[in-house]
């Protein structure tokens, strides 16, 4: 069937299973909108900014699986992606961009709304394609979700020039792909699982430590076998959160470890003989000083991207593959290790270093609010958070129950994530209670993207943690500048000092775009505020202030190893 | 510190040099020489690349290549009986009086002359890296006025 380039890419999209895209128009998209205009099987996303646009498509991949796909103009369009392409490279998670491009007969002439956006986020995709050739349209559509969703996820950009999309072709979409340097299937090493269990059965002192790549392939289930058959403790990473139970009650569960870990999860990983790491690649700020991170152990790691083994930390036996489907073929082999002593020491552990904070009847303390959002929710919303303070707290205190219900921006750490990726995420789970827990400096950064969620009718819950501060900045200028806060006061401010006034007013703004608003100012407000805004049928903000310079604690200071915290010690 | 040689087959698309130099460079790892040419297969090129390293750092290198999707396969001859060759083109300024000597040290490393002008001789030499090196020591003894190398090529024995 000959069709045009545009009818091209949206058949393509539908035969990919695609039924959203988050996107912009602009000049030589047009023939796409265009197209797009009558297609009933597609529901397109209007957004404000095409951040916006590559952040709801990641949140919609992290909340569903599938992959999400956002679509941007040339030049700017394309640019105003990057930050978001960023975000989704360093977190695994499949999204493919699609960016418009000048003609192919204009490209290399510095022509309007020209970028090199191939150029721009070769380091930044797993792969990217300019389109050359309206015939090879259907081919790159099939390779794009291929690589984007197999192996290490990861996003994919196609650039396509103007003429492609208007120019014709016979479309028949491949069945094959074929890739001759790309072959994300492995064969699981039998003889390294066999090692691995004769380095679990010696160890006096095992944990595991898993990330997100537990949760990017769906191995919750084995993870949570793997932990209980073997009773081997387990402690998560911020990515990884949701894929075991938050329940610190749970003698087999630690929280999270790291720079904001708990006493009890840092001091189980140094004191370890034997740390097994699952889809976790020892970024910094879960390692701290790498030269002291679990000095005494043996490691165990368990990851599909052989670039991340040994990368970081030497491991004894790296296991290539799927946590999924090495979980199960260690399942078969696991039997329930003797290590009462262990257990007994992290238990003492847990008793004297609880995670937990100053309470305050006349200030709200945000981990309160992240408890009772807990409780109200009974651990079961997706929660999307912006980059900070607020995200730390919302780690720590939100008890996730289910993988796949933390949003969060976990290495590129980018704020102005979580308000898009929430829309995203509640478009791709409609049934959920979705929040975006927010900071008041972080809402700020895609703040247009409320105008998005309601006029497509997206029921999210935005809770900003307002200090009035760019809180963990102001934590650290706290800590280790002497107090000097520098342009950190969000306030009108005269030298960094406060004038008491605070702009903008955020019940004001959620009047503006039609959201339901209210603030909060004691903790005895909270809960009811809380209940109200999820019993509102619409997007709602609720604007909690709370304790100004609240910190977040524990804390391992840069560059200091797991074991030297500060705050939250007994 | 150590070099390394590694062979890297990729497709022949536009863009994939691009995408390995980025690598190297965004990664921090050094490229000491690198040669690119298609192969006998006209879709393929090879690429030999020589690395500056430990260890630890060739085997990251090695990984990070074969995760590309452009890279087809990539070998390390480091360690294995292979074949090499570079060529340079060495253009130095002797008058007549030192010329003879110039072709004599060319002649030793079985080096070609190229070109003569009243001021320049221009030499070819062809060999593993060690030999071009030590040509151009010894040339060093004269005025070299400019050169050219190609990188190393490599291929496995048999």
């Amino acid at each position: 069937m000959i069709l045009n380039g545009a009818r091209i890419l949206i058949e393509s999209l539908k035969k990919e299973g695609v039924d959203t895209i988050f996107g912009y128009p602009g000049g030589v998209v047009i023939p796409l909108f265009d197209e797009l205009y009558d297609e009933k099987d597609i529901r397109l996303i209007q957004v404000r900014h095409e951040q916006g646009a590559a952040h709801a498509a990641d949140g919609y991949a992290r909340a569903t699986g599938k992959v999400g796909v956002c679509l941007a103009t040339s030049g700017p369009g394309a640019t105003n992606l990057v930050t978001g392409i960023a975000t989704a490279y360093m977190d695994s998670i499949p999204i493919v961009a699609l960016t418009g491009q000048v003609s192919t007969s204009m490209i290399g002439s510095d022509a309007f709304q020209e970028a090199d956006i191939t150029g721009i986020t070769r380091p930044i995709t797993k792969h990217n394609y300019l389109v050359k050739d309206t015939a090879d349209l259907a081919r790159i559509v099939k390779e794009a979700f291929y690589i984007a969703s197999t192996g290490r996820p990861g996003p994919v950009l196609i650039d396509i020039p103007k003429d492609v999309f208007t120019g014709k072709a016979d479309f028949e979409y491949p069945e094959k792909i074929e890739l001759r340097g790309y072959n994300p299937k492995v064969k699981i090493h039998l003889g390294q699982v066999k090692k691995a269990i004769a380095l679990m059965n010696e160890a006096k002192r095992p944990l595991i430590y898993f990330g997100g790549g537990v949760v990017l392939s769906n191995a919750s289930r084995e993870l949570i076998d793997f932990v209980r058959l073997t009773g081997i403790p387990c402690t998560s990473t911020l990515m990884g959160l949701g894929a075991y139970p938050s329940d610190l009650n749970d003698p087999l569960y630690l929280g999270m470890l790291g720079m904001h870990g708990t006493v009890f999860a840092n001091y189980a990983v140094h004191h370890s003989d034997l740390i097994i790491a699952i889809g976790a690649r020892f970024d910094d700020r879960v390692t701290g000083r790498i030269d002291e991170f679990a000095k005494d152990a043996r490691f165990i790691h368990i990851d599909i991207d052989p670039t991340s083994i040994s990368k970081n930390v030497v491991v004894d036996v790296p296991i290539v593959g799927e946590a999924k489907s090495v979980l199960k073929e260690m399942i078969k082999e696991v039997k329930p290790l003797k290590i009462e002593p262990w257990l007994d020491q992290i238990k003492k552990w847990k008793e004297e270093n609880p995670l937990t904070y100053q309470q305050d009847d006349k200030l709200i303390k945000p981990q309160f609010v992240i408890q009772k959002i807990s409780e109200i929710t009974k651990g079961e919303a997706i929660i999307a958070t912006e980059v900070g303070q607020h995200q730390m707290w919302v780690a720590q205190y939100y008890n996730f129950k289910y993988p796949r219900t933390l949003i969060t921006s976990g290495g590129l750490g980018t704020m102005g994530f979580g308000l898009p990726a929430s829309i995203g995420a509640k478009i791709g789970r409609g049934k959920e209670v979705v929040f975006d827990i927010a900071g008041d400096g972080s809402i700020q950064m895609n703040i247009q993207e409320l105008a998005t969620a309601i006029c497509n009718d997206v029921n999210i819950k935005i809770v900003i943690m307002n200090n009035s501060y760019l809180g963990m900045v102001r934590q650290w200028q706290e800590l280790f500048y002497k107090k000097r806060y520098s342009a950190v006061l969000l306030e009108k401010h005269d030298h960094n000092l406060s004038t008491g006034k605070y702009y903008p007013d955020f019940v004001k703004i959620a009047d503006a775009y039609g959201f339901w608003g209210k603030r909060v100012s004691r903790p005895d407000e909270v809960e009811s505020a809380i209940k109200e805004m999820l019993e509102y049928e619409g997007p709602a903000i609720l604007d909690v202030l709370i304790s100004k310079e609240e910190n977040v604690y524990p804390m391992v200071p840069p560059g200091a190893s797991l074991t030297q915290m500060i705050g939250g010690l007994a | 510190m150590m070099k390394y040689t590694l062979s890297v087959l990729v497709e022949n698309h536009f863009g994939v040099l691009a995408r390995v130099a980025g690598l190297f460079s965004a990664r921090g790892f050094n490229i000491s020489s690198l040669a690119v040419a298609e192969t006998e297969d006209p879709t393929v090129s090879i690429m030999t690349i020589v690395v500056d390293g430990d260890d630890r750092v060739i085997d990251q290198v090695k990984k990070q290549l074969n995760k590309l999707v452009d890279v087809i396969k990539v070998k390390d001859l480091t360690e294995q009986d292979y074949v090499s060759r570079e060529l340079a083109l060495i253009k130095v300024e002797v008058d007549a009086s030192k010329r003879r000597e110039v072709i004599e040290i060319a002649d030793v490393f079985k080096g070609r002359v190229v070109d003569i002008a009243h001021e320049a001789i221009t030499i070819e030499v062809t060999g593993d890296t060690k030999k071009v090196d030590a040509i151009i020591n010894l040339l060093r003894a004269y005025d070299i006025k400019e050169m050219a190398r190609t990188g190393k090529v490599a291929l496995l024995r048999g």
